[in-house]
């Protein structure tokens, strides 16, 4: 039995009545009766965090957008999921677009906001023709629009698709691209929760964190937190893909070790090299470290990030530096050019590579790429530009340049 | 303000106020941080990340230039993680772009010890940009833009409000460019060279700063940079005068770069002067023609039939003997004199004098009759007053709701147009009463698109609704006015249905819109010469000085009646006295006190009749006067019904023009005098806003030219006058003497910065509004205005309503603008605005000559469909030589103001075959 995978293939996804029959909206009901305090208690009870990249505490987000004073606030469902490796949130959204729209709904209801901005990645078509169905069928049915539940809520939806930016996941650049101007990040802090979208206070989540919502109001925090192992708390949606035997979305215990996660999967085939843990913004993690609890401080502790959940099985039949170098076109060309370690950064990140990769070079590349990651870390506007050497400098510390220590 | 944000940078506590950036609260340390991209008053993106800074307890650096101080911060701004950050995108930068002439850039990589060669760049990427030169302006060199986007926010929110750049791309190919086709001129670009006047690295440069950088004439400024120091001076600065714009009434502040007596580039120093760093294409581009080959070098004296050089002696001494010989034959009053209004203070008031007390007539004008002496004549009524009410600066804090009317701000008065953009943009809400289409329409709350002609309808309206529904400031209509019962029985029939027949303007709109100014906290009125330039403009003016008191809208920041004036002097000249009736200082000529104090100052006896003005002097032509002299005008082409005005100059006895070119009106003159442009002297010019500011010689004239006031001096010696003033300065000395509000100006005190008169003592401060206590008549006069119709309407014969105007492009009669190369190219020819309605019935085509023709001349221009004008109405300029619209304009003229009406007349417009 899954939590939030509970709904895939169940039914058709857009069909209000049959969300109600499961037990739909039964959460907002609570919500409402609980008061926004006590859901936000329960929130932080929880230990929900943001499941994204940046593993933030939900309930701090909360508690920060409804102190905000503002005349109009927002709530955002990111679902500019562009991580390589990451397909969680499109299954969401695909499968149970209902759970979505009432998470944002008790969001809305718990911090003050009167608007919601859906924002799904512009290839994702079938979530946004989902989600967009789920949203005129709630809006029909009265819970979307000015008086939901008969309790006074006002709250609406708005879909937006995005144009197949990666930047645009950034919070920022997301606010920026609902505004109507170009996809770019913004410098923080101000954060979102004062100074967001429109410049108002704004609630933004991924689609995962919020699709926890419902069943945290329902069950109580304490029952959340209990689901997960090794300290870490909840459950967490995995995307498996490359050498394994059943790649695919897999929701397991936050905490869950790596190695028994590739079992979930049917274990890896062929010989293992590595693990892309985290996406393209993700490190390379050898198999020595395969017993690392998946939670994000123990993934710090080992060098490592959870990031948006994506785990990548590589056998020893991949060039590694092949696999960088495609990373760092990647993070080149998707550098939305407004800050110079970034736009250049990455540019000649990725012309470093390419000469390790193509095993020629002056022989000082490593030294050069350590250089430059660490001053891309440092000075870099958002997330893009300061985690774009994160694969290549784990690459470099665990298996080294071409034939030299590769494991 | 109050509270303070303590914290320490680089372990010295420092408190600053909220909001506060670490890179200010460091300057007050004096630690200096380097940045690119940051540019006074634009907002920043914080995008070179030059300028981090390691602050205690935070992951990444962050950037000083937009991180606020909070309480307990530790910040470190030279550690060398800090160092290497720096070092490291210095280095990015140098590897990817070329940076030779970024003189900024070059000075911080110097201090940070960045190398060239670290990050080499792909040679293929953007160091192969090509130049691209798509305008007749400025170069746009991609190669060496490092994408600081200081230029795409001069464009957009940080000045301009224009957009029509933006970044391009992304990665590597980021880079700045427009929509469509990429061209500029086909962009909505309107060239003020903002974007070029923040550019740090060359990448964007004028056409002749690019030409002469390539040649190798102007070498790229060294500077050098420290933490604790800043920059320091520059070892090789291009020299650089600061100065006043002279085309507009706006008055910005301009420094002049000249290489070897050329203009090489105009920049605005941020923050200073009306403009604070803005400028329009004019006043960035327009120049050059202070340079151009025209330029009278000579004095030409009229011999055998032709203007032939002459010595100053040779031209001044037939000056002298025909001025002595006519006022000998006819009288004094047989002379008159045209002062002007984009010459300086200090030659108008010579001039004026000349005329007075050396001829001894008081038959002394300026264009402003030609412009706004129908503004001047109803605030004068209504308030006792003559000038602006309030200063432009008040827009950017202080109105929230602008009435603007007859004004096409946006291509008129550019820079003032910025700050109603930014005034909208912050929420201030625009009333527009135009019939145009113009840019401000899109940006107004309420258009009242009325016809040209029927203000006096929609402004009574507005006036009827106010006091109707009770929307009028009893309190200070008590107080501070008189006449209010009168204008309330007189307003009556203007009902909103009765002004829609009148005006075409929509009755709910007219209720809303009065609704909304009175209503508003800070209402201020702006208007030009749509109202002014008809022959009721003296009424329809006083409907607007109506609205403003009625409801109290005078006398606060952000309030008041502003007559936005055209040329760059226009206030000065008449403040000089350059008026037939009024003395400087606007003492009315036989006022007892005021007169005498004047002559004593002067020394002789002063006539007691006022003179004629300059449209009766041009019917008195042949007549009463016999003798004209011109100074910077040309009348010949900006008088209405120019057939009828060049027969009346023809039968003058003797005419002299001094002038910088040879104009229509010096092509006829008996001798012409060359004098000196803006650029080659000293002396003041008077803003729309009544800020007096410094005029400085930039260059020196083109061969024999002398300055107006010098030429006047010579010229009153020789008529036995001892006069003698050795500098501009000798001759502000006794303006200050003469024009009681200017006694508190001096040049000292206006070395940095203009200040607005009233301004009567050495302490005194300025006066950017008046009447916050009274009106100089005391009470404020309401007046009942009936409505007149215009002289000439549409009919049968003649069924399209003539309109008349200017562009952005060119100014006045063209004189200057068409002698800049870049204006001149970028709008070479006379455009008839034609609606397309009309067009089709006429059966005229986007772009084929058409003949235009009234009962008095006819012109022919090339037709512009467009839905600018309405149905029934076509737009000309005045610009151009040969295509004048004043060759159809009717001489009709206000009762009051003597101001032709310009703005109406009847016309039939006619295709031509097209050539070939």
């Amino acid at each position: 039995m899954t939590l939030l995978l509970r709904r895939l293939g169940q039914a058709d996804p857009t069909d209000l009545a049959a969300y109600r029959a499961a037990g739909g909206y039964s959460a907002l009901s609570r919500a409402l009766s609980l008061g926004a305090a006590a859901i936000i208690a329960e929130l932080e009870q929880s230990g929900l965090c943001g499941r994204g990249g940046a593993a933030f505490p939900a309930a701090i987000k909360w508690d920060g957008v409804r102190r905000a004073a503002a005349d109009q606030k927002y709530v955002v469902l990111n679902g500019d999921e562009s991580e390589p490796g990451t397909f969680k949130d499109r299954t969401l959204m695909e499968a149970d677009p209902f759970t979505l729209i009432e998470a944002m709904t008790i969001a809305a209801y718990a911090v003050g906001a009167g608007r919601g901005y859906a924002y799904v990645r512009g290839e994702y078509a079938l979530a946004a023709e989902r989600l967009g169905a789920a949203i005129a069928a709630a809006r029909r049915a009265g819970l979307l629009g000015e008086d939901i539940l008969g309790a006074g809520l006002a709250f609406d939806i708005e879909l937006r698709q995005g144009a197949g930016a990666y930047v645009s996941g950034e919070e920022t650049a997301l606010f920026a691209s609902i505004e109507g101007g170009r996809g770019e990040p913004r410098t923080k802090p101000p954060f979102p929760t004062t100074h967001g979208l429109f410049g108002r206070p704004t609630l933004i989540h991924n689609v995962e964190t919020l699709a926890n919502v419902p069943p945290i109001v329902l069950h109580g925090g304490a029952w959340y937190a209990g689901l997960g192992r090794n300290g870490a708390a909840g459950v967490k949606l995995f995307c498996l893909s490359g050498h394994v035997a059943r790649p695919g979305v897999y929701e397991a215990p936050l905490g869950i070790p790596l190695a028994e996660l590739l079992d979930h999967a049917g274990g890896v085939t062929g010989r293992l090299q590595a693990v892309l843990l985290g996406g393209a913004a993700g490190a390379f993690v050898p198999p020595p470290l395969l017993a690392t609890p998946l939670s994000p401080p123990a993934l710090q502790a080992a060098g490592l990030t959870l990031g948006s959940g994506a785990v990548m099985v590589l056998n020893d039949t991949v060039d590694l530096w092949q696999v960088a170098l495609q990373l760092a076109r990647f993070f080149a060309h998707e550098s939305c050019g407004k800050c110079v370690p970034c736009r250049l950064g990455t540019a000649r990140q990725a012309e470093l590579v390419a000469a390790v990769a193509a095993g020629g070079g002056r022989g000082d590349e490593p030294v050069r790429l350590q250089e430059l990651g660490a001053v891309m870390a440092d000075a870099s506007i958002c997330g893009l530009g300061q985690t774009a050497s994160w694969p290549v400098l784990s690459l470099l510390r665990h298996f080294g340049p071409p034939g030299e220590g590769r494991v | 303000m109050s509270k303070l944000i303590e914290l320490t940078i680089d372990n010295q506590p420092v408190a600053v106020p909220a909001g506060a950036t670490l890179r200010e609260a460091a300057l007050s340390l004096g630690i200096a941080t380097p940045t690119l991209c940051h540019y006074p008053g634009l907002a920043t993106g914080s995008n070179c990340r030059l300028c981090v800074v390691e602050v205690h307890g935070a992951r990444a650096l962050v950037p000083a230039c937009s991180r606020p101080a909070e309480a307990g911060m530790q910040v470190t701004t030279d550690s060398e993680r800090v160092r290497r950050a720096r070092r490291t995108v210095l280095e990015l930068l140098l590897g990817e772009t070329d940076t030779t002439r970024a003189p900024e850039l070059l000075a911080y990589a110097r201090y940070y010890g960045a190398k060239a060669d670290r990050w080499p760049g792909d040679p293929a990427g953007r160091r192969a940009l090509p130049v691209v030169a798509d305008n007749p302006f400025f170069v746009r060199d991609y190669a060496k833009c490092i994408l600081c986007r200081r230029c795409t926010e001069a464009c957009g929110e940080g000045m301009q409000r224009t957009f029509a750049i933006a970044v391009t791309g992304r990665g590597s190919a980021t880079g700045i460019g427009t929509g469509g086709t990429g061209r500029l001129t086909d962009s909505p670009c309107v060239f003020c060279g903002n974007c070029v006047g923040v550019c740090p690295t060359g990448a964007l440069l004028s056409l002749p700063e690019h030409a002469a950088r390539a040649a190798g004439a102007a070498a790229t400024e060294r500077l050098d940079w420290h933490p604790a120091k800043g920059f320091g001076a520059a070892a090789a600065a291009p020299p650089a005068v600061r100065t006043t714009c002279a085309y507009c009434g706006v008055g910005c502040t301009v420094e002049l770069h000249t290489h070897n007596g050329r203009i090489l580039k105009a920049a605005a120093p941020p923050a200073v002067g009306v403009n604070r760093g803005s400028l329009c294409v004019k006043g960035r581009f327009g120049h050059d023609f202070v340079h151009h080959l025209d330029r009278l070098t000579t004095p030409l004296v009229r011999k055998d039939g032709a203007l032939t050089p002459a010595t100053w002696d040779e031209a001044l001494d037939r000056v002298a003997a025909e001025l002595t010989r006519i006022r000998a034959r006819y009288g004094a009053d047989a002379l008159a004199g045209l002062a002007s209004a984009k010459c300086t203070n200090e030659e108008n008031y010579l001039l004026q004098k000349f005329m007075r007390t050396v001829i001894g007539t008081h038959n002394v004008d300026h264009c402003a009759r030609l412009c706004h002496a129908s503004s001047v004549a109803a605030v004068s009524r209504a308030l006792g007053s003559t000038a602006m009410s309030n200063s432009i600066g008040e827009l950017r804090h202080d109105i929230d709701c602008l009435l603007v009317t007859g004004s096409n701000t946006t291509e008129n008065h550019p820079v003032i147009a910025l700050e109603m953009k930014a005034a909208i943009a912050r929420g201030a809400r625009l009333i527009l009463v135009e019939p145009r289409r113009i840019e401000l329409a899109g940006l107004s709350t309420y258009w009242l698109r009325q016809r040209p002609g029927s203000d006096v309808a929609v402004f009574n309206g507005m006036a009827r609704v106010i006091i109707n529904e009770g929307l009028a400031d009893a309190e200070f209509i008590a107080r501070r006015t008189e006449g209010f019962a009168e204008l309330r029985a007189a307003v009556q029939p203007f009902t909103p249905a009765r002004v829609a027949e009148l005006s075409g303007v929509d009755p709910d709109d007219l209720v809303a819109a009065a609704r909304l100014y009175a209503t508003s906290r800070a209402a201020g009125i702006f208007w030009g010469m749509g109202i002014s330039q008809h022959r009721n403009g003296t009424d329809a003016a006083l409907t607007l000085c109506n609205l403003a008191l009625l409801t109290g809208q005078i006398g606060r920041p952000g309030t008041g009646l502003n007559p936005l004036r055209g040329q760059n002097n226009v206030q000065g000249a008449s403040d000089m006295g350059c008026l037939p009736n009024l003395l400087p200082g606007y003492v009315p000529v036989g006022e007892r006190t005021g007169h005498a104090r004047l002559a004593e100052l002067w020394g002789v006896a002063l006539p007691a009749e006022r003179g004629l003005t300059a449209t009766e002097v041009t019917e008195a032509m042949g007549g009463q006067i016999k003798g004209l002299y011109v100074m910077g005008e040309n009348p010949l082409l900006t008088d209405p019904n120019l057939n009828h005005a060049r027969e009346c100059f023809a039968r003058l006895e003797f005419l002299v023009v001094q002038d910088i070119f040879l104009s229509e009106t010096a092509a006829i003159a008996d001798v012409v005098l060359p004098a000196l442009s803006f650029a080659e002297k000293d002396g003041t010019f008077t803003n729309t806003e009544r800020r007096v500011q410094r005029v400085r010689r930039v260059r020196d004239g083109p061969g024999q030219s002398r300055a107006d006031h010098g030429i006047l001096c010579a010229l009153a010696r020789r008529l036995g006058a001892a006069w003698q003033y050795d500098s501009a300065a000798a001759i502000f000395a006794e303006i200050r003497q003469a024009v009681p509000d200017y006694a508190g100006i001096s040049y000292d005190r206006i070395e940095q910065e203009g200040l607005c008169w009233p301004c009567p003592s050495d302490d005194h401060p300025g006066t950017p509004y008046l009447f916050a206590a009274s009106f100089p008549r005391g009470r404020g006069r309401l007046h009942p205005v009936p409505l007149i119709a215009a002289a000439e309407l549409p009919d049968a014969d003649y069924p399209l309503c003539l309109t008349t105007g200017r562009v952005l492009y060119h100014w006045h009669g063209g004189v200057l603008s068409r002698r800049s190369a870049g204006l001149d190219a970028i709008c070479p020819e006379a455009m008839v605005e034609l609606n397309p309605a009309d067009a089709a019935a006429l059966g005229v085509t986007d772009g084929q000559m058409v003949r235009v023709r009234s009962r008095r001349g006819e012109v022919t221009a090339r037709a512009d469909l467009t839905a600018r004008v309405d149905q029934g109405t076509v737009f000309m300029t005045f610009h151009f030589s040969e295509a004048a619209a004043n060759l159809l304009t009717i001489d009709a003229l206000d009762p009051i103001a003597k101001i032709p009406e310009f703005k109406v007349c009847a016309v039939r417009v006619e295709p031509l075959d097209q050539p070939g």
